[in-house]
């Protein structure tokens, strides 16, 4: 398994990490919290340090963690209210399989969400009614 | 018709547990179903085509999302190939590092997986996952939840339980419309003292990741997982939601585990025949495919399942060793009731314990069993000293320490206090002094007044509406003077933007820094290597609060000496002379018996039961030797009427004649314990008796089995002292009573 000298990056190397709104790490400060600064809204995680940890991930041999992290970072782009939704469609009997590719379709062509949207993809074959066409799992 | 000792028998805690033979076709066994598929793996075109037994056609959910995602085809044909009990010679065998066994166990299908564990027994079980957790270092999770919902006493709770050590703080709740306030409450109290806690909030999906979005809640743990396709569906969720889910979550900087564990399919009457450990098996790789980086298992909530067929508790250690080679972090479980037995449970904890997981208990009941939502853990507030115990008795991190009465209180009090304020500042209903006062000493909710429910509910539900979140948490704190706390939450907060605790088996150390598996990875490799107790942990785990000082046993009773030198003994010629030879300590060294009789008072019920029986009793101290039998024996040569009680300063007391061997006696008094000022009159009375000749009734000797028990240090402690005073050849010395 891989060494991680960068890691904990807060610890080892805050100078990479930012705020969603650019603001560094190391200005995230009592200081700045009370004087208005920094707000709720800066204290979330960026698609780039989840690509650094889904790095790390990797370099451990935890592929599918690292994957799961990759299909975060791309999800910080969505609202809550796509996620929650997207969740919902997700669940046993809520759609057609026409509907979970649309929503892939979006998950792209929004957001940028390619891992997420293959997710979807799989879902879409696996629990919508009807036969599954050969071959599609690969 | 019952013996009478099996009428006892039944009466005891364990009768109440239920056992049942297994049912296979119902899921009722936990290995080797007859209905459980071969292990079988085809791949075909870099894609697995048959998955123990079944062909890709007729793949169900599971069995489609764990070819796809969890199934590391690189390694499967070499893993596959192995024999089973070969793997399982691998897990124990030292040589093989973990590493090598992750590699190996990630091309394995799920009931290889079963089979592999099925070979190991329980010690073997325990020593793989010693080996094969993730993280290095042992931790624990704490349940921290009441039954009112009293949000000063939930922080007071969570404060103490994060004191102790708990790395993850989980409460929940029982009107869900509470949830903000409780999350709210349950954050200030976690780092309220040593701020190295993590906390959840059990609810529903959609809020729990409303939650945490405000920050007021920085894991999760609710997503579950089944075995089967009808559970799953049963559950209302799919693999590919789970999956999202837990992207969802970590893409708000959410530490995520999913929860699986056997019995949950066969009590939703969808295990369609499977054993659980294959349908655990299964579960897990879901858990994994879909990314998580760990898992909380062991049955959890339905332990008591597993736990009613032969080899239940096995099993249970065996799904957390599954777990642990699927490189997941594992929450072991113990954290519903296992038994109504104590024996029982504690048995069952030592597999988790011993071995150490990346968290024990995924909720030790850190209040008592009746404000614990979660429907009591197996262990709760009241066994937390045994626990203590345990750790130091076995030299085992269980993750948590002792700590004292005065810290306890300070960081309880403190919490409410701490909430009573954010309360103030947000507008929420105000928590009242007297509150905060009975949250810092409450044994339970039963211990807390009353709150306005339908205030408490309204504002909960109004602070979740605006968004009320942790960053007006830290500024409150700090406007009311609580500014280490606001800072302190203002750390873990930050955690979230660098992802840092998104990392297998992550938990927070003081100062807002990560311990994880990959800079603590388990690098146990035998004696001397992996976890082990460090100099300062152990002196941590090691002094309990209870501990003595075993040098300041005994000392100062303040009775103050009783007895002063008349010089030289000697042989008296008086027929009326009764000798009571005492150790070298008595009346000196040491004032008190070992259950703490006043020197003087023993000395004054012993001369009085002498003289009541018309004798003269006269003190000696014997300096030569501190045993008893020659103690009396040596009074014995001194005494005019050949009869002298012997007494040592802990209070063991013989009535010994001229002529006898010094290890003979008349009688002998071995359980000091048991011998009250009246006793002691008495012994001086039958030793006067003997002296006359006149007929004596020994005295009934009392049994009591818990005597050495509670005795044992002390004598041990009190006899070293009087040798101490023991100077060879130095001959008897005649004492004057300053009585």
């Amino acid at each position: 398994m891989g060494e991680a000298p960068e890691y904990p990056l807060a610890e080892k190397q805050p100078g990479r990490l930012k705020t969603p709104s650019g603001l560094p790490f190391e200005e995230i400060t009592l200081e700045a919290v009370l004087a208005g600064r920094v707000g709720m809204e800066d204290l979330r995680v960026t698609a780039e340090a989840l690509e650094l940890q889904a790095e790390i991930a990797r370099r451990a041999g935890r592929r599918r963690l690292a994957e799961n992290l990759a299909r975060a970072a791309e999800l910080t782009r969505l609202p809550e209210e796509r996620i929650l939704a997207i969740y919902q469609a997700l669940r046993p009997g809520r759609s057609s399989r026409e509907q979970l590719h649309a929503l892939a379709a979006e998950l792209e062509r929004d957001y940028r969400a390619v891992r997420t949207a293959a997710l979807l993809r799989e879902a879409a074959e696996a629990i919508s009614p009807g036969p599954a066409p050969p071959g599609e799992a690969g | 018709m019952l013996s009478k000792r099996s009428e006892a028998r039944a009466r005891r805690p364990i009768q109440r547990d239920s056992f049942i033979e297994e049912w296979p076709e119902a899921g009722l066994s936990l290995f080797d179903s007859p209905y459980d598929p071969p292990a079988t793996l085809r791949i075909a075109g870099g894609r697995v085509v048959e998955l123990d037994g079944r062909a890709e056609s007729d793949f169900d959910w599971l069995d489609r999302f764990i070819a796809r995602h969890a199934i590391d085809l690189e390694s499967a044909p070499e893993a596959m190939a192995l024999e089973a009990e070969e793997l399982a010679r691998r897990l124990t065998d030292i040589s093989v590092p973990r590493s090598e066994l992750v590699r190996l166990c990630g091309g394995l299908t799920p009931a290889r997986l079963t089979q592999v564990v099925g070979r190991l027994n329980v010690v073997e079980m325990m020593m793989a996952l010693q080996k094969m957790r993730a993280r290095r270092t042992p931790a624990n999770q704490a349940h921290v939840t009441n039954r009112k919902e009293n949000p000063a006493l939930l922080a007071a709770d969570a404060a103490e339980a994060a004191e102790r050590g708990f790395a993850e703080l989980e409460t929940t709740v029982g009107v869900s419309r509470y949830a903000p306030l409780n999350a709210l409450a349950v954050l200030v109290g976690s780092q309220t003292g040593r701020g190295a806690a993590l906390t959840q909030c059990a609810v529903e999906e959609a809020l729990g990741l409303r939650l945490a979005l405000l920050g007021l809640t920085s894991y999760a743990e609710t997503l579950s997982v089944y075995g089967t396709e009808e559970a799953f569906r049963d559950g209302d969720d799919t693999p590919w939601s789970k999956a999202f889910l837990a992207s969802a979550y970590a893409s708000r900087g959410i530490k995520v585990r999913f929860t699986s564990g056997s019995g949950s399919e066969a009590l939703m009457g969808h295990a369609g025949g499977r054993s659980m450990m294959y349908l655990e098996a299964r579960c897990l790789m879901v858990v994994k495919g879909a990314g998580s980086q760990g898992v909380q298992n062991g049955s959890i909530s339905c332990i008591a399942l597993p736990e009613s067929l032969p080899g239940g508790v096995r099993a249970v250690l065996g799904e957390n060793l599954m777990a642990a080679m699927l490189d997941l972090e594992v929450a072991s479980g113990n954290d519903a009731m296992a038994s109504h037995s104590e024996i029982r449970k504690t048995a069952k904890l030592m597999l988790q314990f011993l071995p150490g997981a990346d968290f024990i208990f995924s909720g030790y009941s850190a209040v008592p069993r009746e404000d614990n939502l979660f429907g009591g853990g197996n262990f709760d507030a009241e066994d937390l000293d045994d626990y203590n115990v345990l750790q130091r008795d076995m030299q085992v991190d269980g993750g948590l320490r002792p700590v004292g009465e005065e810290e306890l209180l300070a960081v309880r009090r403190r919490a409410a206090q701490a909430l009573q304020a954010v309360f103030a500042e947000l507008g929420l209903p105000p928590i009242r002094d007297e509150e905060v006062e009975a949250a810092a000493r409450a044994r339970s909710s039963e211990d807390m007044p009353e709150r306005d429910a339908v205030a408490d509910l309204a504002a909960a539900e109004a602070f979740l509406r605006r968004g009320g979140n942790a960053v007006e948490v830290i500024r409150a704190l700090a406007r009311r003077g609580f500014r280490d706390i606001a800072g302190k939450i203002l750390a873990l907060e930050k955690l979230r933007v660098s992802g840092d605790y998104l990392q297998t088996s992550a938990l927070l150390l003081p100062g807002g820094r990560v311990l994880s598996a990959i800079n603590d990875p388990n690098d146990y490799r035998g004696p001397g290597t992996g976890y082990r107790l460090s100099a300062r942990r152990w002196a941590e785990i090691a002094a309990l609060p209870q501990a003595a000082d075993p040098r300041a046993v005994g000392r100062g009773t303040g009775a103050g000496p009783c007895l002063r030198s008349a010089g030289e003994a000697a042989r008296s010629e008086d027929p009326l002379d009764v000798v009571i030879a005492v150790g070298p300590a008595f009346g000196g060294a040491l004032e008190a018996t070992l259950l703490g009789l006043p020197h003087r008072s023993v000395l004054e019920a012993l001369m009085e039961g002498v003289r009541e029986e018309g004798l003269r009793p006269r003190v000696v101290k014997i300096h030569h030797t501190a045993d008893c039998g020659f103690i009396g024996h040596a009074g014995a040569q001194l005494s005019g009427s050949g009869v002298a009680v012997g007494i040592q300063s802990k209070g063991t007391t013989v009535i010994h004649r001229r002529g006898l061997a010094p290890l003979d006696n008349l009688e002998l008094f071995p359980q000091a314990p048991n011998l009250t000022l009246e006793t002691y009159r008495r012994i001086g009375r039958n030793a006067a008796r003997y002296a006359k000749g006149a007929p004596v009734t020994p005295l009934p000797v009392e049994i009591d089995n818990t005597a050495r028990l509670k005795y044992i240090v002390k004598t041990t402690i009190l006899h070293r002292r009087e040798i101490e005073q023991v100077v060879e050849g130095r001959p008897p010395e005649e004492m004057h009573w300053d009585g």
